[in-house]
C-alpha cells in the first residue's frame, strides 16, 4: 500500500512539472508577437511604414524573416484584401499558393484577385537588399554567409559596405573573412583619398580573384592619352607590386594544377599498363589483346550497372572485384588456348595476341552494340574540391589517383608476400630453375596472365568513369601502355609506376605549351630517342633471363 | 650455283618461277581485257576490278618488304605501313600540285584545303612537288632517310625483339598523329584526294589507269627481284644468319648493325615505292593509312603467305586483301572474326604460312627456319 502512494505521489509530482513546464511555453512568445506586428507592418499603405517595418524586421533576427524579405523583394509577399493578412505565395497567376509567414506552413491557396501584392519602390529595395544580405551574413552556415558575401560584392555601394564593416567584426570563419576583406578592399579603391587606396591596394596582396586582378591591371594601363585610371604614381607603383605578387602565386597555383593533372593522368597510364608489365616481365610476352581486357572490365561496370540502375553509388564496388574475375578468365582462356603454345616466340604471341584482340572487339560489337554505352558516375565521385580561386581539384582526378595507389599496394603485396607471387618472381628471374625447384611452371603461368588480365579489368573499371566506353576503348590506350612498361623496364613495379607518372606529369607540362596532340608526339619521340640509351628501360631486368 | 646469275634469279626457285609467270600474265591480260573488248562484252574487265588488282600489287610490294625485314633478317616492324604512306604522301603532293586552278578555289598555287585553312603562301616543304621528278625523289629519300636515322638509332643501340616492334609501332602511331594535325600542312584528316591528272595525263581515263596497273606491276617485279637478289647474295646470307642467331653473328666479326639497318632502309624504300603507285590508283591518301593495324595487318599477310618466302608474302598479301575484299562486302560483321582468328591460326598451325602448306602436299618440306629466339635461349 505504502508503495502505491509513493508511485501516485511521483506520478502527480511529475504531472504537474510538465503542466508547468508546457505553459511557461505557451505564455513566451513574445518575440513572435513582435515578429508578426512588424509582418503586419509590412502591409501599410505608404513607405515610410513598410521601411520601418522591414528595419523592424532586420534588426529582430527572426529565423524566418529572411523569407519574408526575400519574398517582398521578389515580389511574391501578398495581403489578404478582407483582413490584411500578410501570406508569403508563389507569384501564381491562376491560384496563389499561400504560406503562413510567422510559421512557413503551407496555407492553402486563394484567388489573385483576393489579395493584393505588397508594392516596393527603389529605396525600400535597396534597404531590403541590404537587410536580406545581412540576414544570410548572420546564418549559421559558412558556405551561406560566404555566399553573401560574393553577391553584395558583384554590386557594391555604401550600404553593403557599411553591413561588411559591421559584420566582419563578427564573423569568426577564415574564408569568409579573407572574402569581406577583399569586397572592402574593392570598394575602398573607389575612395577619393589616395592613402585609403594605397592601403587597400596593399592589402590586396593575397587575393587571387579575377577581380581584384582586372582591377588592378585596369588602374595600371596607361590609356590612349598616356593618363592612367588612378592618378596617384604611388598607388600605381604598388599596385604594380601587388600584381607581380599576385602572378607569382598564381603561377605556383598553375603548376601544382598541371602536377596534379599529370599524376592523375599517369595513375590512369599505370594502371593500363601494370598488367602489361606484369606478363611481359614474367613470361615475356607481349599481350596485344589487354587494351580489349580493360574494354570488358569498362563493359562490366557498364552491366552491373544495368542490374542495379538504383544503387550506381554502391555498384562499383561490385563492379570492381567482378571485372576482375572476367578479364582474369578471359585471360586465363587466352594464355591457355593460345599464349602457351608459342613461349619462347614472342613475335609469334604478339600476333596471335592481336588476333584474340580483334576478336573480342568483334564479340562485343555484336553482342552489346557497336555503339558506346553510357556508364554513370556515381554522386560522390562527381563535382570538385575548391582549394582556392585559383585552384579546385576534381574528385574523379582525386578518386583515380588513390585507386591506383590501392591497386599498385595490393598488387606489390601479392608479389612480395604471398607464396604465388614468390613462385611468380622466381619464373620471372630463371624459369629452368624454378622448374627444377619443383615450381609448375605452366600454373604460375596461367595464374600470372590471369593476375595480369585481372589487373587490365580493374583499370577498366576506371576507365569507364573516365572515358567513353565502347569496342574501341582498348586500343585508344594499348600503345600508351606500351610506352610507359617499356620505358619504366620490366625489372619491378616501380618502373611501371614512375615510368606512368613521369609520362603524366611530361605530358601535362607540354600541353598547355605545345597543344594536346603535339604533346603526345613529343613525349612518343622522347620515348624513341630514350630507348636508345636505355634499350631495356629505367628498370631492366637482372640475371640470366634478361640475356 | 651451277646456272648463270641471271637465270638462277628469275628460275631457281619454283615458287619464283611461278610468281613470275602470273605477273606476266595479269599484266599483259588485264589490260587488253580492259582496253579492248567492247564496253558491255562478257570478256571486258572493268576499270574498278582493273585497280583492285593494281591495289593488290602495290601491296604485294609492301608484303615483300616486309617479308625481306621480317622473314630473313627477323626484324619484325610494326610501322612499315608508315614508310608506305610517306610514299603516299609524297606521291599526293604532287598530285596535289597538278591540280592547278581547276581546284574549288581556283588558286594556282595553294591546294584548296590550304586556302581553306587560309594558308598566305605555300610551306617551304611543298617547294619542288610540282616537278615529277623532285616528288619521285622524295618518294624514295623521305622514307629512306626515316628509315636510316630511326633504324641507326635503333640498331646501334641494340634495341631488338619486341621492343623494336613497340617503338616501330610507336613511330607510326606518331606520325598519325602528326598527320592529322591540320596545321603540319598536309591537309589535316581529309588528308589529299580529289587528284586530277599525273604527267599531263588526265588520270581517270582507261589508258592511264592501265599505265598505272602496269607501272604497278613492273615496280612490283623488279621489287622482288632486287629483294631475291639480295636474298641470294652473300651479304643476304649474313643477313639471315643475324635472323637464326644474332649474337653468333656478331662474334664471328660481322657487323650486325650495319646489315639490319641497310636491309631495313631498302624495305622502307619498296614500302614508299609501293604506297606512291597505290594513291593514283586509289585517288586518295589520308592519316588513317599511318593507323597502327595497317602495319600489323601487313605482317599478318606475310604471316599467311609464308614469311622467308619472298612469293609467300606476295601470295599472302593478294590472298588476305582478296578475302578482305569479299568479305566487306559479303559479311561486314564477319571480318574482324575472320582476320582475328586468321592471326591465331596461322601462327599456332602454319609457322611458315600457306606456302609452306603446300610445300607439304608437294614435296619433302625443308626444314622450317629456327626462330631468332629459340637460338637465343641456346647460346644463353
Amino acid at each position: 500500500m505504502r508503495r502505491f502512494f509513493r508511485y501516485a505521489f511521483v506520478f502527480v509530482f511529475v504531472t504537474v512539472l510538465w503542466t508547468a513546464a508546457a505553459k511557461a511555453q505557451t505564455t513566451a512568445p513574445a518575440p513572435g508577437d513582435v515578429f508578426a506586428t512588424a509582418v503586419a507592418g509590412l502591409a501599410a499603405d505608404n513607405f515610410p511604414e513598410k521601411s520601418a517595418a522591414v528595419t523592424a524586421l532586420s534588426e529582430l533576427k527572426h529565423p524566418n524573416g529572411r523569407a519574408v524579405l526575400a519574398a517582398l523583394l521578389d515580389g511574391e509577399l501578398y495581403f489578404r484584401n478582407s483582413d490584411n493578412k500578410v501570406f508569403i505565395t508563389d507569384g501564381g497567376e491562376e491560384l496563389l499558393a499561400l504560406t503562413d509567414p510567422l510559421t512557413l506552413a503551407a496555407a492553402g491557396s486563394g484567388k489573385p484577385d483576393d489579395y493584393s501584392r505588397i508594392t516596393t519602390n527603389n529605396s525600400l529595395r535597396k534597404t531590403l537588399r541590404s537587410a536580406v544580405a545581412s540576414f544570410a551574413l548572420s546564418d549559421p552556415d559558412a558556405g551561406v554567409r560566404l555566399a553573401a558575401v560574393r553577391e553584395m560584392l558583384r554590386s557594391i555601394d555604401d550600404d553593403s559596405v557599411a553591413i561588411l564593416r559591421a559584420s566582419m567584426e563578427k564573423e569568426s570563419d577564415a574564408d569568409v573573412r579573407k572574402a569581406m576583406h577583399e569586397g572592402l578592399a574593392l570598394a575602398d579603391l573607389d575612395s577619393a583619398e589616395a592613402d585609403t587606396r594605397l592601403t587597400a591596394v596593399a592589402a590586396l596582396k593575397d587575393s587571387l580573384s579575377p577581380d581584384v586582378y582586372n582591377r588592378l591591371t585596369a588602374m595600371v594601363t596607361a590609356a590612349e592619352d598616356g593618363t592612367f585610371a588612378e592618378p596617384d604614381e604611388r598607388v600605381r607603383t604598388t599596385a604594380r607590386e601587388v600584381i607581380a605578387s599576385i602572378d607569382s602565386s598564381r603561377r605556383v597555383y598553375s603548376t601544382i594544377e598541371t602536377l596534379f593533372f599529370g599524376l592523375s593522368l599517369g595513375s590512369v597510364l599505370v594502371l593500363t599498363a601494370i598488367g602489361l608489365a606484369i606478363t611481359f616481365g614474367v613470361m615475356g610476352v607481349i599481350n596485344m589483346a589487354h587494351g580489349e581486357l580493360m574494354m570488358l572490365g569498362a563493359y562490366t561496370t557498364y552491366v552491373v550497372q544495368q542490374a542495379m540502375p538504383n544503387h550506381i553509388g554502391m555498384s562499383i564496388f561490385i563492379a570492381i572485384p567482378l571485372a576482375f574475375l572476367v578479364s582474369a578468365c578471359v585471360g586465363m582462356l587466352i594464355e591457355r588456348g593460345v599464349v602457351r603454345f608459342l613461349y619462347g616466340r614472342p613475335l609469334e604471341t604478339l600476333l596471335a595476341t592481336f588476333g584474340v584482340s580483334l576478336i573480342l572487339q568483334q564479340v562485343v560489337r555484336d553482342v552489346v552494340s557497336a555503339n558506346n554505352r553510357p556508364v554513370e558516375t556515381p554522386a560522390w565521385m562527381a563535382g570538385s574540391m575548391q582549394i582556392n580561386e585559383a585552384l579546385s581539384i576534381t574528385y574523379n582526378r582525386l578518386y583515380v589517383i588513390l585507386f591506383m595507389i590501392v591497386v599498385f599496394v595490393i598488387l606489390q603485396v601479392v608479389l612480395q608476400k604471398t607464396s604465388l607471387g614468390l613462385k611468380v618472381r622466381a619464373v620471372a628471374q630463371n624459369r629452368n630453375m624454378a622448374r627444377a625447384m619443383g615450381v609448375r611452371t605452366q600454373w604460375v603461368d596461367a595464374m600470372t596472365f590471369g593476375l595480369g588480365s585481372g589487373i587490365a579489368g580493374v583499370a577498366g573499371v576506371a576507365l569507364s568513369q573516365l572515358t567513353n566506353v565502347g569496342p574501341n576503348l582498348g586500343q585508344q590506350y594499348i600503345i600508351d601502355s606500351f610506352m610507359v612498361v617499356v620505358f619504366g623496364g620490366v625489372g619491378n613495379l616501380w618502373g611501371t609506376l614512375i615510368g606512368g607518372m613521369s609520362l603524366g606529369v611530361v605530358s601535362k607540362v607540354l600541353e598547355p605549351w605545345a597543344g594536346a596532340v603535339l604533346a603526345k608526339i613529343l613525349v612518343l619521340v622522347a620515348l624513341i630517342l630514350f630507348i636508345q640509351r636505355r634499350p631495356r628501360g629505367l628498370f631492366p631486368q637482372k640475371g640470366r633471363a634478361a640475356e | 650455283m651451277k646456272q648463270a646469275p641471271l637465270l638462277s634469279l628469275l628460275v631457281g626457285e619454283r615458287g619464283t618461277a611461278v610468281f613470275l609467270a602470273i605477273v606476266a600474265i595479269v599484266g599483259i591480260v588485264v589490260p587488253v581485257m580492259h582496253l579492248v573488248p567492247a564496253q558491255d562484252s562478257a570478256l571486258q574487265l572493268s576499270g574498278y576490278t582493273m585497280t583492285l588488282i593494281g591495289k593488290y600489287m602495290t601491296y604485294a610490294l609492301l608484303a615483300v618488304a616486309v617479308d625481306l625485314v621480317w622473314g630473313y633478317c627477323g626484324i619484325l616492324s610494326l610501322g612499315h605501313a608508315a614508310f608506305f604512306a610517306l610514299g603516299g604522301y609524297a606521291m599526293g603532293m604532287y598530285l596535289m600540285r597538278q591540280i592547278g586552278t581547276r581546284g574549288v578555289y581556283g588558286d594556282p598555287v595553294l591546294p584548296d584545303f590550304m586556302v581553306f585553312l587560309n594558308y598566305k603562301e605555300l610551306p617551304w616543304f611543298w617547294h619542288g612537288f610540282d616537278m615529277f621528278w623532285f616528288a619521285m625523289l622524295m618518294v624514295v629519300l623521305v622514307p629512306s632517310v626515316l628509315a636510316y636515322v630511326f633504324g641507326w638509332l635503333a640498331f646501334r643501340s641494340r634495341v631488338t625483339g619486341v621492343y623494336l616492334s613497340i617503338i616501330t609501332q610507336a613511330l607510326t602511331y606518331a606520325l598519325m598523329l602528326a598527320f592529322f594535325r591540320n596545321d603540319m600542312g598536309f591537309g589535316g584528316n581529309n588528308g589529299m584526294t580529289d587528284f586530277k591528272d599525273i604527267l599531263g595525263f588526265a588520270i581517270n581515263t582507261p589508258s592511264t589507269r592501265v599505265a598505272l596497273f602496269v607501272a604497278s606491276a613492273v615496280a612490283l617485279v623488279l621489287g622482288y627481284l632486287a629483294c631475291r637478289y639480295i636474298t641470294l647474295s652473300r651479304a643476304g646470307r649474313v643477313v639471315q644468319a643475324i635472323r637464326d642467331a644474332e649474337s653468333r653473328t656478331r662474334f664471328i666479326g660481322y657487323r650486325v648493325e650495319s646489315y639490319k639497318l641497310w636491309i631495313f632502309t631498302f624495305s622502307a624504300v619498296l614500302a614508299g615505292i609501293a604506297g606512291a603507285l597505290y594513291v593514283p590508283q586509289v585517288g586518295i591518301i589520308n592519316p588513317s593509312e599511318f593507323q597502327p593495324i595497317n602495319s600489323i595487318e601487313v605482317v599478318i599477310w606475310v604471316a599467311v603467305g609464308g614469311r622467308g618466302m619472298l612469293y609467300g608474302a606476295v601470295a599472302g598479301a593478294v590472298i588476305v586483301n582478296y578475302a578482305k575484299t569479299f568479305f566487306t562486302a559479303a559479311l561486314p560483321e564477319f571480318w574482324l572474326y575472320a582476320l582475328g582468328l586468321l592471326f591465331v591460326v596461322v601462327t599456332l598451325f602454319l609457322p611458315r604460312g600457306f606456302v609452306g602448306l603446300l610445300d607439304r602436299f608437294g614435296r619433302k618440306p625443308p626444314a622450317p627456319p629456327a626462330s631468332p629466339v629459340d637460338v637465343k635461349a641456346v647460346v644463353a
